[in-house]
């Protein structure tokens, strides 16, 4: 079963970080917010696994 | 006095003085039933026709007014069909397999209940609860024609109960007065407010959802299509959702989110809500008011369903929210789990421990149905800006992106239960066998010859299926004679859901139709073994 990755996975990590902000460029909180709300059900799906997506949860409250 | 807290649809058993009555010593009853709804008559139905003495207490004449539960479940139906009073509910009935949901102005998306071929029931029919009663009841009274030992009383209160080792000793009121009866056993089908329940001093715990909704029946001429159509945030209930539901006699379910802060009284005001209906179907189709109420909702459930000789069933051990139709559904697995295994008790062919696994096995649907209902209505009634987020962005991603369809809950609609590690299940001896027919399932219906599956697994008693494979001419299992129905399959639907890649199998079936074992080939060992599992032997 894969596990969540925690360590260094992205293919180009600064371009990711700078298209991550310029994705939220200009947007007010509430759109800040329905866009962050999108990527996470868009990317979630992608992941698909559910022990996965409990991990990384658990992870980001922790 | 015996006060009546509703009015009545159909008068289907007015109150007569009975000989229990004036006699000395309290005469005893197999079976009580406390309260005369679809669990309650559905319950006595199932009794009677088992030959078990049973007597039912409602403290109102015949079936409380207005529509109420509309939605019945393909395994209610088929539940019905055992007990003798499906087709009229069909032939009544409207049947649909198509939801449609909504947002604003626009479709978002359909989607098939039944997305399979092969059953002979629909996945839904909408039928107003009167009639859904009213066909239970016809059927009793057929039953007691043919001699089944079934009895209703009419205006007949419970007043107070007493346990005994042996019985229960119960206090009824009528309009002629108090009198005693003594019951074996009682099943409690007095509703979510049970008055049994807070009789005997026991808990309901749950969750309360803080939303209020409008039902408003209309009765109109319109040809909207026979589908669940869900709006979320429509132009006519802005902020809120609302639903449209046909039902049989030209009435249409109307049912409108309203937020929590409301004015009941207002709000219930024909004219107000004459103004929401026309906002939603326009001003040109003439309509009137059939049933208007107002409900919030809560998920709750008992700790224990069983307590000494007394049980609870449908709404008084179990609320769910109405989106799913879980209620009345739920409440009908539970007659249909309960019923056989008060008879085999009674019928001194079972030991106690069969009926503990009533509580057990409908505990387990009951909370998978609260768990569906509370899901729903989170999704529905977002408690904080955290719901609201993830819930608008399921909703706007579910225009572009078909991902996200399953993501919308409108309502997670009634499917039966499987009651995995129920302890009547024996071990599963086809492993890699389809899923769905696993120990615990309901039996899936299939096509078999001119007629479909289900229709051959009525009986009483237990029923020992086999599939491409023989079995003795006279099955005696455990000492009991049991009955056989020996079929054959091959690219059908039987073996798509019985076999999947295994070439026969031998299937025990309990009377409620759901599996109790399953093996590659007739084993006699393992089948008595299995047998006395299912009887709460072991």
């Amino acid at each position: 079963m894969p596990d969540l990755i925690l360590t260094p996975n992205l293919e180009a990590t600064d371009d990711f970080y700078e298209a991550l902000l310029n994705a939220h460029e200009g947007l007010d909180e509430a759109d800040i917010h329905a866009l962050n709300a999108r990527l996470i059900l868009i990317l979630a799906n992608h992941i698909g696994k559910q022990s996965v997506l409990e991990e990384a949860l658990a992870v980001a409250g922790a | 006095m015996v006060k009546a807290r509703y009015q009545t649809a159909f008068r289907l058993y007015p109150y007569e003085k009975v000989a229990d009555q004036d006699t000395p010593a309290p005469k005893r009853h197999s079976v009580v039933i406390i309260g005369g709804g679809p669990v309650g008559m559905g319950l006595a139905l199932d009794l009677g026709k088992k030959g078990i003495d049973c007597l039912v207490l409602d403290d109102h004449d015949g079936v409380g007014q207005g529509s109420r539960a509309i939605c019945f479940a393909k395994r209610t139906l088929e539940i019905c069909d055992r007990l003798g009073c499906g087709d009229p509910m069909v032939d009544k009935g409207v049947v649909w397999n198509l939801g449609r949901v909504y947002r604003d102005e626009s479709e978002i998306y359909a989607f098939n209940l039944l997305p399979e071929e092969g059953h002979k029931r629909p996945a839904f029919i909408n039928l107003q609860q009167p009639y859904f009663e009213q066909f239970l009841v016809e059927e009793i009274r057929r039953q007691q024609a043919k001699g089944a030992p079934v009895e209703i009383r009419g205006q007949n209160l419970l007043t107070s109960l007493t346990q005994n080792d042996d019985h229960i000793l119960l206090d009824v009121e009528t309009p002629d007065g108090p009198y005693q009866i003594e019951a074996e056993y009682l099943v409690a089908c007095d509703g979510a407010s049970s008055p049994t329940r807070e009789m005997m001093g026991l808990g309901f715990g749950g969750r309360v959802f803080e939303d209020n909704f409008l039902i408003a029946d209309i009765k109109m001429q319109a040809d909207f299509p026979t589908e669940r159509r869900f709006w979320f945030d429509p132009p006519f209930n802005r902020g809120e959702t609302a639903l449209m539901h046909k039902q049989p006699d030209d009435v249409w379910r109307l049912d409108f989110q309203m937020g929590w802060d409301i004015d009941r009284k207002a709000e219930l005001a024909p004219e107000k809500i004459k103004s929401r209906v026309r906002g939603m179907i326009g001003e040109d189709i003439p309509f009137e008011l059939v049933w208007t109420s107002i409900y919030t909702f809560r998920c709750c459930s008992m700790e224990e369903y069983r307590h000494g000789r007394v049980f609870f069933a449908g709404d008084s051990a179990h609320q769910v929210s109405p989106f799913g139709a879980r209620g009345c559904n739920g409440g009908m697995q539970d007659v249909d789990n309960l019923a056989w295994k008060l008879a085999a008790v009674i019928k001194g062919e079972a030991p106690d421990a069969l009926l503990e696994s009533y509580h057990i096995e409908r505990k387990h649907g009951a909370l998978e149905n609260i768990k569906n209902s509370s899901r729903t209505a989170d999704f529905l009634t977002p408690r904080n800006p955290a719901h609201a987020l993830f819930r608008d962005a399921v909703l706007d991603l579910v225009e572009k992106h078909d991902f996200a369809r399953p993501l919308v809950n409108s309502g997670r609609l009634s499917v039966p239960c499987t009651y995995d590690d129920s302890p009547l299940n024996a071990e599963d001896g086809l492993p890699q066998g389809p899923a769905r027919s696993r120990p615990g399932s309901p039996v899936v219906d299939a096509p078999l010859g001119d007629g479909f599956l289900l229709d051959r697994l009525k009986g009483d008693g237990f029923t020992l299926l086999s599939i491409n494979c023989d079995l003795p001419a006279d099955v005696e299992v455990a000492g009991h004679h049991i009955r056989t129905l020996s079929i054959r399959a091959e690219g059908d639907l039987i073996a798509e859901r019985y076999l999947g890649d295994a070439p026969a199998a031998v299937l025990l079936i309990r009377p409620d139709q759901h599996v109790a074992g399953r093996w590659p080939t007739y084993n006699a060992r393992a089948l008595d073994e299995a047998f006395n599992t299912a009887m709460g032997r072991t």
